[in-house]
């Protein structure tokens, strides 16, 4: 198994998270939008400026910055 | 009800929480969901109010109440902020918790996405574990069946064990039907039976060894299994606000203590610690959600979203979506200077004709002609400029950009700036409160609750004034099709002026984007904290509802500004202008007093002293200009743009005066009511000073290098 970071899933491409990394606020609001181990999260694009990337996390669209999108681990689907 | 909550001193949201009831035996319904998903809309429709809606989370940001009855019972539908939990993390999060916790509400109706119901389902659990009259209402029915997802609301309410009720709130289904069940739940002729969410079972054995204790103290007032759950989640703030509601202070209880260093152990034990615990909690509540919706939530087609991420790739790809921004925002300026035109000539021939008539009356009951003078030529004419030059732009300006934020691209415009945001160690959702400073700039400022981060949420405060409102724009408007477009009319100098505005506006924003860097450079250092960006799905508008409500609601707020503010203004500026002092009127003495530093910012004396007469609304500063320069003699009949323009030459203008102008309105001190605003959001005299600093500094700054730069070329 080969885990990436969330960054590294590019638009068309799913995977399962496998641990959250970040911490304080933004880990609960991860979670709070459905965020947990063995989620399928979708990259759908990218904003013009290449930052934030749009995944779509249990039937909703959340935009992410790379920065964040580091503390999300992933194995490609 | 009393709450402490001083966090970022946001003060305003827990005022809401006071319930007024109007009669004794009016019930009390909280209206609770994820943002985002109708509520307000459902707020509107059952109690006939207009709280903002559109389609972005965050619109609620404090409690509203309102009134509704059925045959048999009276209600007050209390609309609390949209949250995706209550876990109180955030401000709204608390005020949520509380009051469904501590606000005694008969029923609590939980209103859910239909085509999001699974996350939407999280909250839900969360609050049928605090209380019981729980009713759950799954909104927007329509458009889960336009993405072909098929809802058994049957099996959900079994699984659920409390009333589920599908509704299209914005087409008023549903909602007899959610009131009748309101009915029967808060009489008792139902009784839900709320599903229990089991954890993992080492966290049971922890809310077994305390529950008990518990139970003794709080009895039945609140949950004892909930609270035993927060307790072992140390949740800090919840024990405050029992001691504050309920007046028991649960660290008296040596009982209690005891239990809780028990049950603490026990999760020690298994090497649960308290992140590990709050993981824990959460996911087997998203867990629980995903088993309520297995079988009962099925999409019926692969790819049910798909037209939206068409959409998506085109208003938010590399290639297009920077110019579909620009494209748009020029688009709506051209609509709005082009349908403006022919209504403000309209209105102003009707006003001045009415001012004619009135006049005659006026003098014919024999009143003193400083009186008329004062009445007519004051009040009235200010009032008449106002709303024949200001009005008309503002009335279609808005419903456009309702029209907008109703599809659900104002969020996109966010995805789009955030980078750019970001490099200014900022959030991207101050592009949100940036569109809704062009609306109003005090409403801007509210909407910056939704930035978490105390810091980049006073970036936000203190830069939304460079966003020009409705008040502004028509200023804008004139000017540019005064002196840059030439009198011809037409396609062509529409599109032209439009173009211009588009461009002043942009400078707006590169200006939002400087100071904001600055400002996190300086006084306000920091990193850009991390954040998420929900991205909704696309509605179609309400068109007819939009036009029709923006329309009238903007008419009577700018005719109510125009009589609360205009009309005083009017009649300080005929008395400055009439009343003189060594032959010379106070209006004179002031414009000439201020003149040698205006002229240095390429305006005159009259210009300044319009602006600063203008505090109290910006709409007022052109008809003050037109009004001191007609009470210094030339006075011109007109109905028009292009004679006003003659007054305006008359007294010395050129293209230099206009952008200067132009600059000084796009950038100097926020209006009165914006300012009560930012003292109360920030509560603090000095980032209330700050605001009011920052932009008047880099407007003098701006015009005068502006003024004397051009003035080489000349």
């Amino acid at each position: 198994m080969n885990m990436n970071s969330l960054n590294d899933i590019n638009p068309g491409e799913q995977a399962v998270v496998n641990a959250l990394l970040s911490s304080g606020s933004m880990r609960r609001r991860l979670l709070d939008i459905g965020l947990i181990e063995n989620t399928v999260i979708e990259c759908l694009g990218r904003s013009p400026a290449g930052d934030p990337t749009a995944f779509l996390i249990r039937g909703a669209v959340i935009a992410i910055r790379s920065e964040d999108c580091e503390n999300i681990l992933v194995t490609r689907k | 009800m009393g709450l402490t909550n001083n966090s970022m001193g946001m003060k305003a949201v827990n005022l809401g929480l006071e319930i007024k009831k109007q009669s004794l035996d009016d019930k009390v319904i909280a209206l609770a969901g994820n943002p985002n998903v109708g509520k307000s809309t459902v707020f509107n429709e059952l109690t006939g109010m207009n709280q903002h809606t559109g389609n972005w989370a965050g619109k609620t940001v404090s409690n509203a109440q309102g009134y509704c009855s059925t045959k048999n019972q009276a209600y007050v539908l209390v609309d609390i902020p949209g949250t995706y939990s209550l876990m109180a993390h955030s401000v709204e999060e608390e005020v949520a918790r509380n009051f469904i916790c501590f606000g005694n509400p008969d029923a609590v109706v939980v209103v859910c996405d239909a085509t999001c119901l699974e996350r939407n389902l999280n909250l839900v659990l969360q609050t049928i574990e605090i209380s019981k009259n729980v009713i759950v209402c799954v909104n927007l029915m329509d458009e889960a069946k336009r993405k072909n997802i098929n809802i058994d609301l049957m099996k959900i309410s079994k699984r659920l064990g409390v009333p589920v009720v599908g509704t299209i709130a914005r087409k008023k289904n549903g909602l007899a039907e959610l009131m009748d069940i309101i009915d029967k739940v808060t009489d008792g002729t139902i009784t839900p039976t709320p599903l229990c969410i089991h954890y993992e079972k080492e966290i049971e054995e922890a809310i077994e060894v305390l529950e008990a204790a518990v139970k003794n103290i709080t009895g039945n007032i609140i949950s004892s299994r909930w609270l035993s759950i927060k307790l072992l989640d140390q949740d800090a703030s919840l024990m405050k606000e029992i001691s504050t509601f309920l007046g028991i202070n649960l660290c008296d209880s040596s009982d209690l203590v005891e239990a809780l260093e028990e049950a603490k152990a026990v999760l020690d034990k298994y090497g649960i610690d308290p992140n590990k615990f709050k993981d824990k909690i959460v996911s087997s509540l998203v867990l629980e959600a995903e088993k309520v919706c297995q079988g009962a939530v099925v999409f019926e087609k692969e790819g049910y979203n798909l037209s939206d991420r068409r959409i998506d790739k085109i208003l938010t790809s590399k290639a297009t979506g920077y110019p579909i921004m620009l494209l748009l925002l020029a688009f709506v300026f051209w609509i709005t200077i082009t349908g403006a035109n022919y209504p403000s000539q309209m209105l102003a021939k009707m006003l001045f004709w009415v001012q004619d008539q009135l006049s005659v009356f006026i003098l014919y009951i024999n009143t003193p002609v400083w009186l008329h003078d004062m009445l007519v030529l004051g009040i009235y004419r200010v009032l008449a400029w106002v709303v024949s030059v200001m009005l008309p732009p503002m009335a279609i300006f808005f419903p456009l950009f309702t029209l907008l934020e109703d599809a659900g691209y104002l969020p996109r415009v966010a995805y789009n700036l955030d980078k750019t945001f970001k490099r200014c160690c900022a959030c991207g959702k101050q592009a949100l409160t940036m569109c809704m400073g062009f609306g109003c700039n005090a409403a801007g400022i509210v909407g910056c609750r939704i930035i978490d981060s105390p810091r980049e949420r006073l970036l936000a405060i203190l830069t939304n004034n460079f966003v020009p409102c409705n008040g502004r724009f028509p200023t804008l408007i004139a000017m540019i099709t005064m002196f840059f477009v030439g009198s011809t009319g037409g396609t062509l100098a529409s599109l032209l002026s439009a173009i211009l505005l588009t461009v002043f506006i942009l400078l707006g924003i590169l200006t939002t984007f400087g100071v904001t860097k600055l400002l996190s450079n300086t006084i306000l250092k920091g990193v850009p904290s991390s954040f998420t960006l929900e991205l909704p799905p696309y509605r179609k508008p309400q068109i007819g509802k939009v036009i029709l409500r923006s329309i009238f609601d903007r008419t009577l707020f700018v005719l109510g500004r125009a009589i609360i503010v205009a009309a005083p203004a009017g009649m300080i500026i005929w008395f400055m202008a009439n009343t003189t002092v060594n032959n010379i009127s106070i209006l004179n003495h002031c414009a000439t007093f201020l003149n040698p530093f205006a002229m240095l910012m390429g305006l005159d004396g009259v210009i300044l002293l319009a602006f600063i007469l203008g505090f109290p609304a910006n709409e007022i500063v052109i008809p003050i200009i037109i009004m001191s320069y007609m009470a210094q003699g030339s006075i011109v009949e007109f109905d028009n743009l292009f004679e006003m323009k003659e007054l305006f030459i008359n007294h010395g203008w050129t293209w230099i005066t206009a952008i200067c102008t132009m600059l000084f309105s796009l950038m100097h001190w926020p209006c009165s009511t914006t300012l009560i605003t930012i003292k109360k959001e920030t509560n603090s005299w000095k980032w209330t000073f700050f605001a009011i600093a920052i932009p008047t500094f880099i407007g003098i700054i701006s015009c005068i290098l502006f003024a004397s730069v051009a003035k080489l070329f000349i």
